[in-house]
């Protein structure tokens, strides 16, 4: 893949919305099923991400993850790189962007299924697992899909966290948000308006799918 | 001389609405109307025999086999009972063709080939094969039924429990499909729940009947007894609320 700042921001994006996915479903399945103490305040530590500012973010990735905290120290010793300031630094900066997004969404796609197939699947045989994957997910695929679709579009336009936490390296973390931002700085309107077109095309695109997506899920 | 096959429910619980349910009552192979009115504790019960509700206390037995046991701490889950439920709303998997749905609780100790054979099999037994590749959003009310009840037997049950499944059928075709219900479960010799808030159909279907009020066991044995002889039309529950009848008579006990 190339390095340019478009073709870095879909790498990191797809990573980090893959990342999100797999541990944003599962979350918002133990939210919608599990009623635990504190779970109100863990959907608010989840949702957090949407509301406060990118350089409040980045300072708790580089505290939690930085080369002097013990998971960046960890991470360093077995992979010879650091965290912060390459592009992992950059995926993690984009999947904490998505993170909620898919959390949000799935949970509202997930308790939108009525409980009652859940219970058709278990008397027919199905443990609680298998319920889930073959009755409940799949149900719920539509709102989920346009839930990752919104939190790709997300992590694709990431600039806050991502400069505080992988900073600007061009070919190693400067994504196309950054470059537009080095790009105006410079004066290269130009090399700006390229990217800009692109990442409103996709964002309009990805916007206009998510709707159809969830109309046909409530006419149905 | 085959196992005890009797199904034995003796629960309480109370729900945060005060609603309190304490019911007793055994059900022997062959159909037992579940009667009573709405909100009487009908749903409630047949949940915890499914094993998706745990009542706060009591027993579950079918024969020898534990259940639910609240002194003993055993709850079996729903996967492991046996226990075909027909939903009042059929609850057929949408997004699954009928034979798919059929397929869905069959023993996967069957060869995939046999299986998929036998369920295009319970699928034509119950008037339906031509469904066997659609979906339920194209089945009519009746078909859908049919379906259901298809995917129920096909998982060859140990109880079977039916949540007024005919409830939105008219009169005729409700009583055909009683008829076949009754065909099956003689058939495998299982216990059946049928709730019904339908006097008609309750005589036409069970040999013996449960009435419930307010969460309360309040009458058992033969439906005639209970519900009276048939009368004409098809009077529901709600319209007769156990006025007249041998049934006022049980009421008015303390």
């Amino acid at each position: 893949m190339s390095d340019s700042p478009l073709a870095l921001s879909f790498q990191i994006a797809t990573i980090a919305t893959l990342l999100a996915a797999v541990a944003g479903i599962g979350f918002a399945l133990a939210l919608s099923r599990k009623r635990f103490p504190g779970r109100n305040l863990a959907d608010a530590l989840v949702t957090a991400p949407m509301v406060l500012p990118p350089t409040v973010l980045g300072y708790y990735v580089l505290v939690a993850l930085g080369r002097r905290s013990p998971v960046g120290h960890l991470y360093e010793a077995i992979t010879g790189s650091s965290i912060v300031f390459t592009r992992t630094g950059a995926v993690v900066a984009a999947t904490i962007g998505a993170f909620p997004i898919i959390v949000k969404s799935s949970r509202a796609a997930l308790e939108d299924v009525d409980v009652v197939f859940v219970h058709a699947a278990r008397t027919l045989g199905a443990s609680a697992v298998r319920a889930f994957f073959t009755v409940q997910l799949p149900l719920a695929a539509r709102g989920i899909f346009a839930g990752l679709m919104l939190a790709f579009a997300r992590s694709l336009g990431d600039f806050g966290v991502t400069l505080m936490v992988a900073g600007d390296i061009p070919k190693e973390t400067q994504t196309a948000s950054l470059a537009i931002y080095d790009a105006i700085q410079a004066h290269h309107e130009g090399d700006a308006l390229q990217m800009v077109v692109v990442l409103s095309a996709i964002a309009i695109a990805i916007l206009y799918t998510v709707n159809r997506l969830t109309m046909k899920r409530d006419a149905r | 001389m085959p196992a005890d096959r009797t199904l034995t429910v003796a629960v309480k619980s109370r729900e945060a609405t005060g609603f309190a349910l304490d019911v007793w009552f055994d059900a022997k192979p062959g159909i037992t109307v579940f009667f009573g009115p709405s909100g009487s504790g009908k749903s409630t019960t047949l949940g915890a025999i499914a094993g998706l509700i745990r009542p706060e206390a009591g027993r579950i037995t079918l024969g020898d086999d534990v259940w639910f046991d609240a002194d003993a701490n055993i709850n079996r889950a729903p996967n492991l009972r046996g226990v075909a439920y027909v939903f009042q709303s059929l609850a057929l998997f949408p997004h699954l063709t009928a034979a798919k749905n059929v397929l869905y609780g069959m023993d996967k100790g069957i060869a995939a080939g046999d299986r998929l054979a036998r369920a295009h099999d319970m699928l034509a037994r119950w008037k339906v094969p031509h469904l066997a590749d659609r979906k339920p959003a194209t089945f009519s009310g009746g078909e859908a039924q049919r379906v259901a009840l298809a995917r129920a037997f096909a998982m060859r049950p140990r109880v079977l429990l039916l949540d007024e499944p005919f409830s939105a059928m008219d009169h005729e075709l409700r009583m055909a499909l009683v008829d076949e219900v009754r065909g099956f479960v003689d058939e495998l010799g299982i216990p059946a729940l049928h709730v019904t808030h339908h006097r008609n159909e309750a005589r036409a279907i069970g040999d013996r009947a449960v009435l419930l009020r307010d969460g309360k066991v309040i009458a058992t044995g033969a439906v005639e007894d209970l519900l009276g002889p048939p009368r004409s039309g098809d009077m529901a529950f709600e319209e007769t609320p156990f006025g007249g009848g041998p049934l006022g008579r049980d009421e008015r006990k303390p």
